[in-house]
């Protein structure tokens, strides 16, 4: 079980309900980790799933792993060859690749995809816990920044107050 | 959405910061500055036009070579022998040849203007992430220098990932960095200069395209303009062909050459598509057979057609830099903690936060034994030395587009130690560590000086508060330049 103290459940609770921009200059930024690139599978888009250790008082490990498997999935779903890619490569060479002018590609319409799932994942999964998850294509596809926060009013004066993990059991 | 944070939680966070700095806080709803786009402040060597939607390198003489030839030979042949050859022979001629100029033109401005796959830098908090894994990777001695490289098996290949000390990255398998343009580009294939620009990732269907379609243009101009000397020379004789129509011998020299060059670049493309190689690792010979026995291409998808289908019809990823975007200035970072109490990055503006975090720092930097002794801090350390260190670090590029040679080893630490010593000798900086922080702005010329933190890739804006920042990272610096006393708060930081 993870302790979180009622203050912080209860700051956090209140924080779900507003804009995640909110919840930055509410709450003090503690520490970001960062999921780096899995090349294992070639220069396809897939992000590690070990769970780093700087998360482990703060989110379960199998909600963590979810979240990236999903979005490994919607990239491998992006940058899949096949039929309809084929289709629209040639489609696009045809009419000299004015055609996207007005239609967006199949891999925009995904990352359109992903960034409504990581906000609601922040929404619902992450804010509650103080965890923010970053887009990866404002990291330039490099790594999964997850910003890890902290209620402002309980960190008060203790020391120590912005490294890891042990930080919230306070 | 309103901010519904209970007014004594607000409260509380800017008195706690307004009594430590001397400066008002501006909230960042009272920006009035202009918003900036990406592209003006794109960290590389890079041209753009139309407001960021054209990029291009920064050399453009050949690429503007290349477009005079072509538009003067097609002109010339459009003028002077397509009327000849559409009367005597088809009309089609001149439509095939307009339809295959205008693909040609297409696909060059399409290679030459778009983004080739340009990785973006990354930004100070996942730079001083990765020097702190490294660091935590090399063990108590940091003495050694760090490998910087890393080893991934990809479909049974081992394959080397080389640190990239400009972007501050870990490039991905196939990615380089091009000198000329200052940029690593995924997968990296070769800087053009007759396209003016990297080919990579993001343009090299176009480069093919362009390359296939101009060996098409030129044979097609060579062949009927031949044809039309011949022709000529039947009624008229060889050399009484030739001057009546002069621009056809220009055409044939130019088209003579162009052949030889072009067709033999579209033949090694070709095969480079077939195979899933680029240029670069051709040239290397990454995958040749001569350097192992179990030597082969990881990439290939095993045969010819679905490589060339991947390559030229799979999907186009999108740009990475986003350089039509506006500047966020408002992004959180991770600042210095300061006494247990975590600051709240630059949000605000600026010379606020430096404000704020002068005296904290200086205060700090009395101290240093302290600093280390506490343990409860051991944590605040991440941010702390990671920021400090990682500012002087990503200072470097600006002025150093590549590290030397002879310091392989371009730790953090020893960045800090380059630094001050631009200018000035290692004890007087020693001796008087809080004396004269005023000096050692002569010290940092605006080059040097590290921009805060998150903000490197949109350097320009800092201009402003360079001496601001001078002073925020000089205290630290004199600390950091003691080569224990930096080892001792990596050590730690790494706890």
């Amino acid at each position: 079980a993870i302790n979180i103290p009622k203050t912080t459940t209860l700051c956090y609770k209140r924080l779900l309900f507003h804009n995640l921009q909110e919840l930055r200059h509410s709450a003090s930024l503690a520490n970001k980790v960062f999921i780096q690139r899995d090349y294992s599978e070639g220069t396809t888009c897939r992000f590690q799933t070990k769970f780093p250790s700087e998360l482990e008082s703060r989110i379960e490990r199998t909600l963590f792993e979810d979240t990236v498997k999903t979005l490994n999935n919607y990239y491998a779903e992006a940058e899949k060859i096949g039929g309809q890619s084929y289709l629209e490569g040639c489609l696009a060479c045809t009419t000299a690749y004015l055609i996207f002018l007005c239609m967006e590609t199949r891999y925009e319409k995904v990352l359109k995809k992903i960034a409504k799932y990581i906000q609601e994942q922040n929404e619902k999964i992450f804010a509650p816990r103080g965890l923010l998850v970053t887009d990866p294509i404002e990291r330039g596809m490099r790594v999964i920044e997850i910003s890890i926060y902290e209620d402002r009013g309980s960190s008060g004066s203790s020391s120590g107050s912005s490294s890891v993990s042990g930080s919230t059991a306070r | 959405m309103h901010l519904g944070v209970s007014e004594s939680m607000r409260e509380c966070e800017y008195s706690q910061i307004s009594t430590r700095s001397s400066t008002p806080m501006e909230t960042p709803y009272k920006k009035r500055t202009p918003k900036r786009r990406k592209w003006e402040s794109f960290p590389g060597r890079n041209k753009f036009y139309c407001n960021g939607r054209i990029m291009m390198a920064k050399q453009t003489g050949v690429f503007y070579l290349t477009l005079v030839l072509i538009l003067v030979t097609c002109g010339l042949f459009f003028t002077f022998d397509c009327p000849f050859l559409a009367k005597q022979l088809t009309p089609i001629i001149p439509v095939i040849g307009g339809v295959l100029f205008l693909f040609v033109l297409g696909t060059l401005l399409r290679t030459s203007f778009s983004d080739p796959g340009v990785l973006p830098r990354a930004s100070s908090d996942e730079a001083a992430d990765l020097e702190r894994q490294i660091d935590v990777a090399n063990g108590s001695t940091g003495y050694r220098p760090p490998p910087r490289t890393k080893e991934v098996v990809i479909n049974g290949q081992t394959v080397k990932l080389k640190y990239c000390f400009t972007c501050k990255i870990f490039r991905p398998p196939r990615a380089s960095h091009c000198s000329l343009c200052d940029n690593c580009v995924e997968r990296f294939d070769h800087h053009c200069p007759w396209v003016g620009n990297c080919v990579g990732r993001r343009n090299y269907r176009f480069f093919y395209m362009f390359i296939l379609s101009l060996s098409f243009l030129t044979i097609f101009i060579f062949s009927f303009v031949i044809t039309h000397i011949i022709l000529l020379s039947h009624r008229r004789g060889f050399l009484e062909a030739l001057k009546d129509t002069p621009a056809s011998v220009l055409e044939v020299v130019v088209c003579f050459f162009s052949i030889w060059s072009i067709v033999g670049l579209s033949g090694f493309h070709t095969y480079l598509i077939s195979s899933n190689q680029t240029t670069n690792e051709d040239i290397k010979g990454s995958w040749s057979s001569k350097r192992g026995k179990d030597n082969y291409n990881p990439y290939s998808h095993g045969n010819i057609f679905t490589n060339c289908c991947a390559a030229l019809c799979g999907p186009l990823p999108p740009s990475l830099i986003d350089r039509r975007g506006f500047i966020q200035s408002d992004m959180p970072q991770l600042a210095p903690p300061t006494n247990g109490i975590s600051m709240y990055g630059a949000t605000q503006s600026q010379q606020s936060h430096m404000a704020a975090a002068t005296p904290l720092l200086q205060q700090q930097s009395s101290e240093p034994v302290i600093l280390m002794a506490s343990p409860e801090n051991g944590g605040a350390l991440p941010g702390r030395t990671s920021l400090i260190l990682g500012g002087p670090c990503t200072s470097l590029p600006l002025g150093l587009p590549t590290p030397p040679t002879s310091t392989p080893s371009l730790s953090c630490h020893e960045a800090t130690d380059m630094l001050p010593m631009h200018g000035h000798s290692h004890t007087h900086n020693h001796s008087h560590p809080l004396q004269d922080p005023v000096a050692h702005h002569h010290f940092l010329t605006p080059e040097e000086v590290p921009s805060p933190p998150g903000m490197l890739p949109c350097g320009s804006p800092m201009g402003h508060s360079h001496t601001m920042q001078a002073g925020f990272y000089n205290p630290a610096s004199q600390d950091s330049l003691h080569e224990d006393s930096v080892r001792g708060l990596v050590k730690l930081s790494s706890v």
